[in-house]
This record gives structure tokens, C-alpha cells and sequence, in this order.
């Protein structure tokens, strides 16, 4: 059986590998969360102003999420090889259910009253929609960001099996060789990581959203 | 305006952090690139995901640094079905082969011959015109299957061919590919007759197989003669005395387009020292000593005078 | 794309893909199995947690923050490492779904019982209620809609990760997935992911159904907000 010691030895000597799957883990979980709310925020206005899109959008957006993960990754292959986009395109996928619901729903949950008020003062559509609405949903969105993102740091160690990974990498040499440290190192980075994107993006919802000191 | 103020102030200080970010720790990868090799003249080394490929990966990777070249290295990939079509396509340039089993992938069927010279040259001949085999080593990392002393006293297993008269009361264990492969069970019912009772998708050679083998949930385990391992568990590789596997030589394959005298001669002199010894024992450290594949690869070229040059 | 798909009918015609250790029954019934298991394992963890601290009100702000911590631990990691320390068998599998599900279930139940009325807890005390008839007559009724939430997320969560099972040798769909890939099969791969995603939906009605029979009346409407909440939040892959 493997050992279960922890080696430090490993850890010190190889620094940079473990930076270098870090800052890759880094990117395919910001750029799919990134190009998901690219695409969830457009589809998230046109459910608003056309309400009857957002069940049919909602309904694919759900079914995507329902892939099991390896299942898709897998499934890109034969068209995108073993480039990033393999899996970038499934990662973006899954964020697409709750950025586009998120989204919807804080814009809605803006009290009527204050949007007549805007009407009244003689706010344009547009002008409604950035300088109140928005302000006000970024809690809502911010909450479905940050889902979005401690599940997509998780999928990402899954496209290990296909040649990425990040730290999944680490995951995956540690199981290999049957060396429990890679594997320890890999987990703690995640959680780490998920753990430091989720405050971090609490952090950028209160600077949005000075109004609203006292979290509720 | 204020708070579109700050919405673009943290966007560009996102930004910022993470190109800072990825500009540091990027560099032993590179991490938005696409369709690897031949921009600015780096060879990327590709290798399937097992620690023999990794060792190799890291040695032709050593052997062309030493040289001044440019390498990126984008090991552990996944099986061949994943790696040699990235190598067809140009997103890696460079990985280690095996000369019987890049046959058979290439020809889809059976290649009915098992000497190394014979495998090599009908190798080339199949090959796409997009990449070339240079020299073959003599290192072999062959199947095998394996069993435990146990087994092989109760069943009196010696040679692979004592299999076919008990193989229905075993479970056999080996890489889901076992399965459908020319040598894998089809070729072992052809050549030998053998059919087992039952097979089980594990892996290659690795720590489902190897787990599954020492707490008997199979019989026999699909293995490779050159996996250290193999030893230090005291197990039996099971001769294959009507020579179901081909020749098994470690071989480069690289895209022509990127190849040169000065990589051909680097990598040829290492596959003219390496042996299958050798390969038994750096598995062996990576395996069972836990070393570090790119520190086993060096350590070896540096003793066999391969660096420096 | 027409090829892809008469392939996959094919492949679902195909009477020898229903018979045997590697037949879709076979697959089912032991990603099932599976499922149940960790699901019930993780019920029997998590409600009387949530149920402990949802009740006394205390240590749910400590239970909630590990709970999302623990929702940041990628499965996929955690079945390697625990295949690593207990070899192989039911017990990686199990643990890495445990894991998973229990967060999701303690902080809903947690929530539910939290928002069960004052007045309506106070009335129950002052019925003369012990505890215990508190928690079983009037919280648990009343945050029926939140646990059943839990509950169904949770398990539509392990179906669709028990395919990680695969990894490790065992069975379950995840082998149609993971044998596909190695033996480069796009219609394995595609046969399996088809049948995971049934099965959780098949698990997601059946829960539901199963939500509403055991959920009081009065408190339905609650309890569809309550599921899709949950839904969202919970699944780490």
C-alpha cells in the first residue's frame, strides 16, 4: 500500500511545477467563468425584456449542467484535439445555468418602486439598466459567480484526464506513482484557491456596493 | 458614474494581477498556446501518461536543452489514442514510441512480425509523411502478463501457453484498450487460445492493476517487462513463448519539419545507450522510490555521460 | 453529426450491449447501488447535524463555513487520495460522495429548521412539548421543504458523480465513459453520458414526487423555491 507520509522533500523540489499548474488552474477557471457571464449577461437582458426566452434558455442552460463532466470533456475531443478550447468550451458550459439565472433574478429582485422612480425621473432603458438595476442585483450576481467559480475550480483537476488539468496533474502523478504528497499538495491548493476566489469576489461585491455595509 | 468608476478600476486591477500571475508561474508551461511546436523553433515533447513515458519525456527534453534548444515539454497526456493525434496535428512535435505498438496502431490490424529490425522498417513505411522514426533503441518495454508466485505454483504458469488450459477459471486485469487491441485479448484467444473468465478495464500497468493483482481481484495483470515494479514484488512475468508480442523498441517519432542533424544525432546517441536494464531500474526509482521522473531522467543521462555536450 | 447519431442507436440496439458484467443492467444496477449507499450514508451524517445545530441554534456558523469549505473539495481529488489510503473498493468511492453530498444536506436542513417561526416553536414549548416532540412534531414538518431539497440535490449530485467510480476501477456508468476514452469509442462515451443524465433525471422526479408526498400541503409552493436554490449551489463536479 502507498505510504502516507507526507514529503516535504517533494514539495520544496518541485516549487515551480506546482506554480506552474497553479497559475494554469488559475487561467482555465477565470477565462471559462469570465466567457460564461460573457454569454449568460446578453442572454440575461434579452430574458427580461422577452420573458418567454427564459425558460427555453434556462432548459438548456440546465441540461448542459446535467452532462456528467468527464462525459463532455471527453466528447470535445475528436473535435478540438487536446487544445485548451476542449476544455475551456464544457468549463464555460457549466457556468451557463447559474450566471444566467443570477442574473435574471437580481435584475428582477430590483424593487419595482425604485425602477418607477427612475421611469419617472426620466431615465432611459439603458440608462435604468447601468446606473440602478445593475448596481443593485451585483449581490445576487456576485452569489452566482461565486458558485460558479468554486465549481468550476473543481471540474478543472477532471480535465487532467484529457491532457490539462492544472492541478489535477498533481492529482493524477500522485495517484499514478502511488505517492500521496502530489495528491495532498493538489487538494490543499484547491481548496485554497476556491476557498480565496470566493472571499475575493465577497471582497469585490462590497467595493461595488458601498451602500450596503451592513451584509445581509 | 461611481460605481462604473469602480467596476472598471477592479476589472483592469483583475487583469493586471493575473497577467502578473500567469506571466511568473507560466513559464514552465506555456499556457495559452496552441498548436505547440515549430513557432520560434521549440520543440514540444509530448508523452502518454504512464512513468516510463514521463522519464523518456524528460530525457529527449534534457538531451535537446543541453543541445541550445528551445523545449517545451507537455508530458503526461494521456494514452496514445489521445497523443498521436496531437502529434499529427503539430501540437506536440516530439514523443517516445514503441515500434510494435505504433505499428499496429498505424496498420489497425495485425502485423505478423515480432523482430525489431522488421518492426522499425515496416514502421516508417507507415508512418505519415509528416513525421519521421529515428533510430530505434534497443530498450524494450514489452507486454507481459503477470501473476503472482501463488498463482503461478497452483496453476504451474511458467510460460504464457500454460495459460490456455486454466485461463476460463482466471480474471484477467489490464488498460480498458486490453479489450479490443490486436495483441490485447483477441490476439491472445488467436495465437494462444486462451480465454479468460472474466476481464476487468483497469489500467495500464498502474496502481489499479497493480493494487488489483496483490489483493487478488484478478489473476493475471496486464504489465510491461520493463516496470521495476514487477521485481520488487517478487511477481512472475508469464514468458511469451509463441510470440504473440511484437518488439517493443523505445523509438523518437518527431515531425519532420522540425527535425535536424543536431537533434537526430542527440537522440539517437541516447537510444543507442539506453537498454531495457536501465529502464527497469528508473521505473523502479519513480515508482517505488517515489522519485521525480525529471530528476530520475537527468541523473541517468548525467552518469552515462549523455549531458554536457 | 447524422453518423454520431445512428451510431448511438446502434449502439442501444445492440443486444450485447445489454448482457453481461459490461451490459447497460449490469452498469445501472451498480451505479444505483453506488448512489443509494453514499446517499444514505450521507442522511444518516449530515440531518442529525443539521438537525443538532439547526435545532439548538448553535454552531451553525462554525457548521456552515466548513460546509462551504468543504463544497470547495474537488471529488476528483478526494477519491484518488482515499483509493491511495484504503486500496480498492467501495470505500474512495464512498467517502469522495459523502463528502459531497453532506454540505449541501447540513446547511438546507440547517436553514429549514432555522426558519421555522418563533411564535410557532414557542407555542410548541409551551404546549408542553419536550424537545424531541418539538424537533420530530413541529420543526421537522415545518423545514420538510428545505431537507427534502437538501435531500434531492444531494442525490441527483451523487448520481451524476458516481460516474467517478470508473476511475478507480469499480463499475457503474462512469465505465462507459472511462472505457470509451481509452479505447477511444466516441459512442461508448455518448451511450454513457446519455444514461447518467437519464438517471439523475429519473432521480430528480422521483425525488420530487417523493418531496411532495412527504412535504405537508400548506408548505408546497415554499418548496420548489427551496430546490432550485439548492440545485445550484451545491454541485462541485
Amino acid at each position: 500500500m502507498a505510504q502516507s507520509y507526507f514529503d516535504w522533500a517533494w514539495v520544496v523540489g518541485n516549487l515551480g511545477d506546482i506554480w506552474a499548474q497553479l497559475a494554469e488552474h488559475i487561467i482555465l477557471t477565470v477565462i471559462p467563468v469570465g466567457l460564461g457571464f460573457l454569454m449568460a449577461f446578453p442572454m440575461a437582458l434579452a430574458s427580461i425584456r422577452w420573458p418567454r426566452l427564459y425558460s427555453p434558455l434556462l432548459g438548456v442552460a440546465g441540461i448542459l449542467f446535467s452532462i456528467p463532466t468527464l462525459a463532455l470533456f471527453v466528447i470535445m475531443i475528436p473535435f478540438t484535439g487536446l487544445s485548451k478550447a476542449t476544455a475551456i468550451v464544457p468549463l464555460t458550459l457549466y457556468t451557463l445555468l447559474i450566471l444566467l439565472r443570477n442574473t435574471v433574478e437580481g435584475l428582477k429582485g430590483v424593487p419595482s418602486h425604485v425602477t418607477e422612480a427612475a421611469e419617472a425621473m426620466g431615465y432611459t432603458r439603458t440608462r435604468q439598466l447601468f446606473r440602478i438595476e445593475l448596481p443593485l442585483a451585483v449581490p445576487v450576481i456576485v452569489a452566482g459567480l461565486r458558485i460558479a467559480t468554486v465549481n468550476t475550480i473543481a471540474y478543472v483537476a477532471i480535465t487532467a484526464l484529457i491532457g490539462q488539468g492544472g492541478l489535477g496533474n498533481l492529482f493524477m502523478d500522485g495517484f499514478l506513482r502511488q505517492f500521496p504528497t502530489p495528491l495532498i499538495v493538489g487538494l490543499v491548493l484547491s481548496v485554497m484557491l476556491a476557498v480565496a476566489a470566493d472571499l475575493g469576489l465577497l471582497g469585490i461585491q462590497r467595493v461595488l456596493t458601498p451602500w450596503q455595509r451592513n451584509p445581509g | 458614474m461611481k460605481f462604473r468608476a469602480r467596476c472598471l478600476v477592479l476589472a483592469i486591477g483583475i487583469v493586471a494581477m493575473l497577467m502578473v500571475a500567469v506571466g511568473c508561474g507560466g513559464g514552465g508551461q506555456d499556457a495559452l498556446k496552441q498548436g505547440g511546436g515549430g513557432s520560434g523553433g521549440s520543440i514540444v515533447v509530448g508523452s502518454a501518461n504512464f512513468s516510463e513515458q514521463l522519464i523518456l519525456g524528460n530525457m529527449y527534453a534534457e538531451v535537446l536543452e543541453d543541445q541550445g534548444l528551445k523545449v517545451e515539454r507537455r508530458l503526461n497526456l494521456g494514452t496514445r489514442d489521445v497523443v498521436f493525434p496531437s502529434l499529427k496535428s503539430g501540437e506536440i512535435t516530439l514523443v517516445p514510441e514503441y515500434n510494435g505498438a505504433l505499428l499496429a496502431y498505424l496498420s489497425k490490424g495485425e502485423s505478423n512480425v515480432t523482430s525489431p529490425e522488421e518492426t522499425t522498417k515496416q514502421l516508417k513505411d507507415a508512418l505519415p509523411s509528416s513525421l519521421v522514426a529515428l533510430d530505434a533503441s534497443d530498450a524494450q518495454d514489452k507486454d507481459a502478463l503477470v501473476v503472482t508466485p501463488e498463482t503461478a505454483k497452483k496453476y504451474d504458469l511458467e510460460n504464457t501457453s500454460d495459460l490456455s488450459s486454466v485461463a476460463d477459471k482466471l480474471v484477467v486485469g489490464g488498460p480498458p484498450e486490453m479489450e479490443t487491441r490486436p495483441d490485447g485479448l483477441p490476439g491472445l484467444k488467436r495465437v494462444y487460445g486462451i480465454e479468460f473468465e472474466e476481464f476487468k478495464p483497469l489500467d495500464a500497468g498502474g496502481p489499479l492493476t497493480v493494487e488489483a493483482l496483490a489483493n487478488g481481484d484478478i489473476d493475471v495483470g496486464r504489465m510491461f517487462t520493463s516496470q521495476g515494479l514487477i521485481d520488487a514484488r517478487g511477481w512472475i512475468v508469464l514468458a511469451d513463448d509463441k510470440e504473440l508480442s511484437p518488439a517493443q523498441n523505445i523509438i523518437p517519432i518527431i515531425r519532420k519539419q522540425d527535425n535536424s542533424g543536431k537533434i537526430e544525432s542527440a537522440l539517437n546517441k541516447l537510444s543507442a545507450t539506453l537498454t531495457t536494464e536501465d529502464l527497469k531500474k528508473l521505473n523502479k526509482r519513480v515508482d517505488v522510490d517515489k522519485a521525480d521522473p525529471e530528476v530520475v531522467a537527468k541523473d541517468y543521462l548525467k552518469q552515462k555521460g549523455l549531458l554536457g555536450g | 453529426m447524422i453518423d454520431v447519431i445512428t451510431n448511438l442507436i446502434d449502439w442501444f440496439a445492440d443486444p450485447a450491449n445489454w448482457q453481461g458484467t459490461d451490459g447497460v443492467p449490469a452498469r445501472v444496477l451498480e451505479h444505483i447501488w453506488y448512489s443509494v449507499l453514499a446517499t444514505v450514508i450521507a442522511v444518516a451524517i449530515a440531518q442529525p447535524v443539521g438537525i443538532l445545530i439547526g435545532h439548538t441554534g448553535r454552531g451553525g456558523a462554525l457548521a456552515i463555513n466548513l460546509s462551504n469549505a468543504a463544497r470547495a473539495v474537488p471529488t476528483f481529488g478526494v477519491i484518488l487520495l482515499t483509493f491511495l489510503v484504503a486500496g480498492i473498493g467501495l470505500i474512495p468511492v464512498l467517502v469522495a460522495l459523502v463528502v459531497l453530498a453532506v454540505p449541501s444536506m447540513i446547511t438546507n436542513t440547517y436553514a429549514g429548521f432555522r426558519a421555522v417561526d418563533r411564535d410557532v416553536r414557542d407555542s410548541a414549548e409551551g404546549m408542553g412539548m419536550t424537545n424531541w416532540q418539538v424537533i420530530w412534531r413541529v420543526e421537522i414538518p415545518v423545514a420538510m421543504p428545505l431537507i427534502m431539497a437538501g435531500v434531492r440535490i444531494a442525490a441527483v449530485q451523487i448520481v451524476a458523480t458516481a460516474t467517478f467510480a470508473a476511475v478507480v476501477s469499480l463499475g457503474g456508468l462512469g465505465r462507459y465513459i472511462i472505457d470509451g476514452l481509452a479505447q477511444r469509442d466516441l459512442t461508448q462515451v455518448l451511450a454513457g453520458a446519455i444514461l447518467v443524465a437519464a438517471l439523475s433525471l429519473l432521480t430528480e422526479l422521483g425525488l420530487s414526487r417523493l418531496q411532495t408526498a412527504v412535504v405537508s400541503n400548506g408548505l408546497q409552493a415554499e418548496s420548489e423555491e427551496a430546490s432550485l436554490e439548492a440545485k445550484l449551489e451545491g454541485s462541485t463536479g
